[in-house]
């Protein structure tokens, strides 16, 4: 499988990256590389096995539902640009 | 059968085919992933966690109750529950969705197909698929009226938990959207898994519209999000298939694509920004370990289900001959249908009571824009009401004024009745002497009445009431009136 150059500039615009049109030949090719490399554990049959999502044998923990957190706005925005009465602002965004 | 739902055209006949997605905010303490309260109309960013703010290091842990919840509702949409599902990443930018993803379930849900039963105008039903329902985050909430050129935003709905239950495509007519709406709320609020509440956003709507001729492939469909109230969702079909009709008619071809309903202007627009938006590059969440549903938890759970509203109504009808349409109504609502029970405990005619509840009842409550749990009567005091016109005590037309004055007072009925002295009166004598002194004062009407004039026995029937107050037994005059006329 090897990714286009419209396909890694599709994916850079979906991940919000400035790639200028130059660098998307030495980028694609690079990602080719990577995908290339994964792209030998094809060669393993996996029929009938199921997908390992974990090597650990735990299972997914539950919390209990109790209100336990919260109530910290001030350390929430500390690190917002930009803030005003407890919200975080940005630049417009609206539909 | 009833007659399929078809829309005229300039070329024939079109129908419709539609899928509904809804989400639903799930009832529980905290957020579905974090510890921070999903209590609404808290300070801005009073209910956010590290974790809702996706800052770096922060990881999610379930909530329990949350997955209870989800069962739950899977149970009540007679659905399969997956003992093992998969919490997903959709991948998208949104300055209220801190983390850059949503955590979601893609390709395997907690609870899978189910159905429910909507109920057609001509009383016959039709059933309705469950595709999936699947847990997930809530984004945060951004405002963009502050300022002219930011938008605020505020978490503290960010990962609140939602129900996203998506029906197949199986509904053909606006109102058939309605009534699946409406019976999914009625089973979420007698679960006790959302509140349903569509002013608060606490259950959204999206609608996958397309149409084709009858019979023909399934057109191209167009998904319109934003639709908050049951009256939109019939306006946002309505126009949405008229659209695309009018295109299809002119020789056009519908864009796939997603639209959003403006009700203040009645129309469905494009969304142009979200054109890419299906791009979500989901993959498994490695911060969470598969979601594993013990055998034993589904059957605890199943085992304590609620009545739903479907049952409810049904029981009415045989438990105490409540009429099959004030049945629906009674049932529908946990509370009204906890009201109606204990005002029917112990109660003559249940029936007549079921009348007086959604009739006079609704509408005292309709008028003073409260919930029966406001109610001015207590179960209590209405059942007593009613009492007196089933034994007699009272005619139906005087117990409407003594309603009236219960509005007013914390008065039992019958205080009412006897400080006002509004007892039926059933004595004969005391009747047939009012009904001589009105046949005395009507020679004439008497005269056409023996040569042929039926009608006039109402007049008769009223001009007694009037001369006893509207006190006389109502049954008794009729016939005391016929011997007289005779």
């Amino acid at each position: 499988m090897a990714l286009s150059t419209d396909t890694v500039s599709n994916v850079a615009r979906l991940s919000r990256l400035a790639i200028t049109p130059e660098r998307l030949p030495a980028l694609a090719a690079e990602l080719n590389n990577i995908l290339g490399f994964i792209e030998q554990l094809s060669a393993v049959n996996t029929d009938g096995v199921e997908p390992l999502r974990s090597v650990s044998a735990a299972t997914l923990r539950l919390r209990e539902d109790a209100a336990t957190d919260g109530n910290q706005a001030e350390a929430v925005t500390a690190n917002a640009p930009e803030k005003s009465h407890g919200f975080f602002v940005v630049p417009k965004v609206v539909e | 059968m009833s007659t399929p739902y078809r829309i005229k055209g300039r070329t024939g006949d079109w129908e419709l085919v539609m899928g509904l997605e809804v989400h639903a905010q799930v009832i529980s303490q905290s957020k579905l992933f974090s510890g921070a309260s999903t209590l609404f109309g808290a300070e801005p960013n009073a209910n956010v966690s590290f974790v809702d703010a996706g800052f770096p290091g922060m990881l999610p842990v379930i909530n329990g109750v949350c997955v209870e919840q989800a069962i739950k509702t899977g149970l009540g949409l007679n659905a399969v529950i997956n003992t093992t599902s998969i919490f997903d990443r959709k991948n998208y930018f949104y300055a209220d969705l801190p983390s850059g993803y949503q955590i979601s379930q893609y390709q395997q849900p907690i609870v899978g197909e189910g159905w429910l039963d909507i109920e057609l105008e001509d009383g016959s039903t039709k059933r309705i698929g469950i595709e999936r329902l699947h847990l997930e985050q809530d984004a945060g909430k951004s405002i963009h009226d502050q300022h002219p050129t930011k938008s605020y935003v505020d978490l503290n709905r960010a990962g609140v938990a939602l129900m996203e239950i998506v029906s197949k495509p199986d509904l053909s007519a606006p109102f058939e959207a309605a009534a699946y709406i409406k019976k999914l709320r009625g089973i979420l609020r007698a679960l006790g898994t959302c509140d349903g509440n569509m002013e608060e956003g606490n259950l959204r709507c999206d609608v996958n519209v397309s149409v084709r001729k009858p019979g023909a492939p399934l057109g191209t469909r167009c998904e319109i999000k934003n639709v908050n109230s049951v009256r939109f969702v019939v306006q946002a079909i309505e126009f949405e298939a008229a659209r695309q009709i009018e295109i299809l008619e002119d020789g056009g071809t519908i864009r796939q694509e997603t639209r959003l309903y403006d009700s203040a202007k009645g129309e469905t627009r494009s969304m142009r920004g979200k054109e890419n938006a299906h791009d979500y590059r989901y993959f498994p969440d490695p911060d969470l370990l598969p979601l594993m549903i013990p055998q034993a938890q589904i059957d605890r759970i199943r085992a304590a289900m609620p009545e739903l509203p479907e049952a409810r109504r049904k029981r009415f009808v045989t438990q105490y001959g409540v009429a099959p349409q004030d049945a629906l109504l009674l049932a529908e609502e946990n509370d009204i249908a906890a009201y109606f029970e204990e005002a029917a405990k112990g109660a003559t005619d249940a029936k007549l009571l079921a009348s007086w509840a959604v009739g006079e009842l609704f509408a005292a409550l309709n008028k003073a824009g409260t919930g029966i749990e406001n109610s001015p009567l207590s179960p209590a005091r209405l059942r007593g009401l009613v009492e007196l016109i089933s034994n007699g005590t009272i005619s139906g037309r005087i117990a409407k004024d003594v309603f009236a004055l219960m509005l007013e007072s914390q008065d039992e009925a019958a205080a009412i009745v006897e400080a006002k002295g509004l007892r039926q009166v059933s004595d004969t004598g005391a009747l047939e002497k009012a009904i001589a002194e009105v046949l005395a004062a009507n020679p004439d009407k008497v005269t056409e009445y023996k040569s042929g004039k039926d009608k006039l026995f109402g007049f008769f029937v009223g001009a007694v009431m009037k001369a006893t107050g509207g006190k006389a037994n109502p049954g008794v005059v009729n016939d005391l009136l016929k011997k007289a006329l005779g």
